[in-house]
């Protein structure tokens, strides 16, 4: 190496400009936006002092509130991975007219606003609405049921798994595959044994996001609830109507737990999926 | 596929598989994820064009609409100037805690938009950290434009960092550093080096930013104090109207929202295509 080819090598790593300015622009903004509102609800709730914090958040509004929610986050992330996996494969492996149309259709939960998907299922699943008077006629009622809430969740995080098992199922090399095939194997077997636990992880992810967006979904779910406590009130409009109570200490300690599951999830997804990875590695 | 199939195996590959497949994520898409745009239509147009105009051009509706625009108009050019500089620190320069910066740049998106507007109150508000500070300056915050458009921030800040910091990461640093070394100046890099390089990605962010800024709904109504022609963004709107129970009207504000999310899928779909092509 001559010596202006190393002087360059060293230099690389700081040879752009511009380091100290994105630092301070990045950090300042980090720290004023994000970080700053998360220490004051930590200070708020902290001021609450142990005791409070555990019967405000075990309450019984609170904890029906609780239930209502993982369930019906449950029985959404259920649904959507069904759901996803199938819309995953069916825009990676088949052709056929239209598909670049559904494959844009598969965003519209993410682009329409939350409070329009909300009216909108509402209309659409109500006793006299064009699906709900189906559903009526086999005895089934969704509005203002637990069923209405499960529903809207599943709508508004529908693409979380079709995107994330997407591209794992694009990047899939189909040698694996034929071989088996080859071999013998029934498609459903290839699924099964082949296929399947390549795209375990992203399945995983997809759906630990989905859970995610449920758990804390607003504005989709309040229209279609009716929001009757104990029985389909959630935990995000519990804390909203704590706030118009002016009970900012119940508002913030359910704030607290709820955000403190959103992280419990995404990081028990981190940990599942770096050891599904080790377990593919292993063979 | 493979083409020296032998007769097992295309027996096993019968194409009822495939259309019955097909034929269920078509019928189950178009019930479960298209329906409800529809009946967004179906109902505000349900008593007529007459009034679905009047609906649409209501004061009320109009100035939600105004407002809406304003916070999009000032909290998208924040994002996008933080993004390129978050995603310019990340991609282009080693340090550490870069990894716990991605994590916290991406933060806000797992957060619930009603804690958002939770702890947004606690930091403003008039019983939060700064609240007697702010009173005793007479600065109000909470309940007002500026309120809501720091939730909106909040909400929107990972879009286009997030857009930004794998491309830049793939596309490396070499032509910039190459310009550099000929002795153009961080500035003059940036303008003709990065910047037409990453143009789709940072537009394809601004829109996913937009369209989010203007459908928040959960974040911004905690903050805003719901005042009729004067705090109303057009999704509160939309639920407030429903609240009166006026649905042609609630479905007509909503109609206006819908429409923005479609055009939000076609540019979407368009710089999808761009940034494959790439």
């Amino acid at each position: 190496m001559t010596a202006a080819a190393l002087r360059i090598g060293l230099r690389s790593r700081r040879v752009l400009p511009g380091f100290g300015l994105t630092m301070g622009t990045t950090l300042t903004y980090v720290a004023l936006v994000v970080l700053l509102p998360l220490a004051a609800l930590l200070l708020k709730s902290a001021e609450i002092g142990p005791d409070g914090f555990l019967r405000l958040v075990t309450g019984e509004r609170a904890l029906a509130a609780f239930q209502v929610t993982l369930t019906a986050a449950a029985f959404a992330t259920a649904f959507n991975a069904a759901y996803g996996l199938l819309m995953a494969w069916v825009l990676v492996r088949y052709e056929f007219a239209g598909k670049r149309i559904l494959d844009a259709l598969m965003d519209i939960p993410f682009a329409l606003p939350t409070a329009v998907a909300g009216v909108a299922l509402t209309a659409l699943y109500a006793a006299n609405g064009w699906f709900g008077q189906l559903f009526e006629m086999a005895g089934l009622k969704i509005v203002y049921t637990v069923t209405g809430v499960a529903l809207a969740m599943a709508f508004t995080s529908a693409p979380f798994v079709v995107r994330t098992v997407q591209p794992v199922l694009e990047s899939l090399q189909p040698d694996i595959e034929e071989a088996s095939a080859t071999l013998g194997a029934y498609p459903g077997v290839i699924f099964r044994r082949v296929i399947y636990p390549v795209i375990f992880p992203a399945h995983l992810t997809g759906c630990a996001l989905a859970f995610a967006r449920s758990l804390g979904e607003f504005g989709a779910v309040i229209f279609i609830a009716g929001n009757l406590p104990f029985k389909t009130e959630i935990v995000s409009l519990l804390v909203f109507i704590r706030l118009e109570e002016y009970d900012y200490a119940a508002a913030s300690a359910i704030a607290v737990v709820l955000l403190a599951t959103a992280f419990a999830v995404l990081l028990a997804t981190n940990a599942l999926q770096a050891l599904a990875q080790r377990h593919a590695r292993k063979g | 596929m493979s083409d020296v199939a032998s007769p097992p195996i295309a027996a096993h590959r019968s194409r009822a598989v495939p259309r019955l497949l097909i034929g269920l994520g078509v019928v189950l898409t178009l019930a479960f994820v298209a329906m409800p745009v529809a009946v967004i239509f179906a109902q505000a147009l349900s008593k007529g064009l007459a009034v679905y105009r009047a609906n649409v051009l209501a004061p009320d509706t109009l100035h939600a609409i105004y407002l809406t625009v304003v916070i999009a108009v000032v909290v998208v050019p924040v994002n996008m100037l933080f993004g390129l500089a978050a995603a310019w620190l990340i991609t282009r320069f080693a340090f550490p805690g870069r990894k716990l910066l991605v994590t916290l740049i991406e933060l806000p998106f797992s957060i619930s938009p009603i804690v958002a507007g939770v702890i947004y109150l606690l930091l403003y508000g008039a019983q939060g950290l700064l609240g007697p500070f702010l009173e005793a300056h007479d600065i109000r915050i909470m309940f007002a434009l500026p309120g809501m458009m720091l939730v909106t921030l909040f909400v929107t800040s990972p879009f286009v960092a997030r857009e930004l910091i794998p491309l830049m990461q793939v596309q490396g640093a070499d032509q910039e550093e190459a310009a550099v070394t000929l002795g153009a100046s961080g500035w003059q890099t940036f303008w003709r080096v990065t910047l037409p390089n990453i143009r789709w990605a940072l537009l394809y962010g601004a829109v996913l930013c937009t369209a989010r800024a203007i459908g928040e709904f959960g974040a911004v109504s905690v903050v805003s104090g719901n005042v009729r022609g004067e705090t109303n963004t057009l999704p509160l709107h939309v639920e407030l109207l429903y609240h009166d129970y006026n649905a042609v009207g609630a479905f007509a504000a909503a109609t206006t929202l819908t429409l923005i999310a479609l055009v939000t899928l076609v540019l979407k779909a368009l710089l999808e295509r761009r940034l494959e092509r790439r």
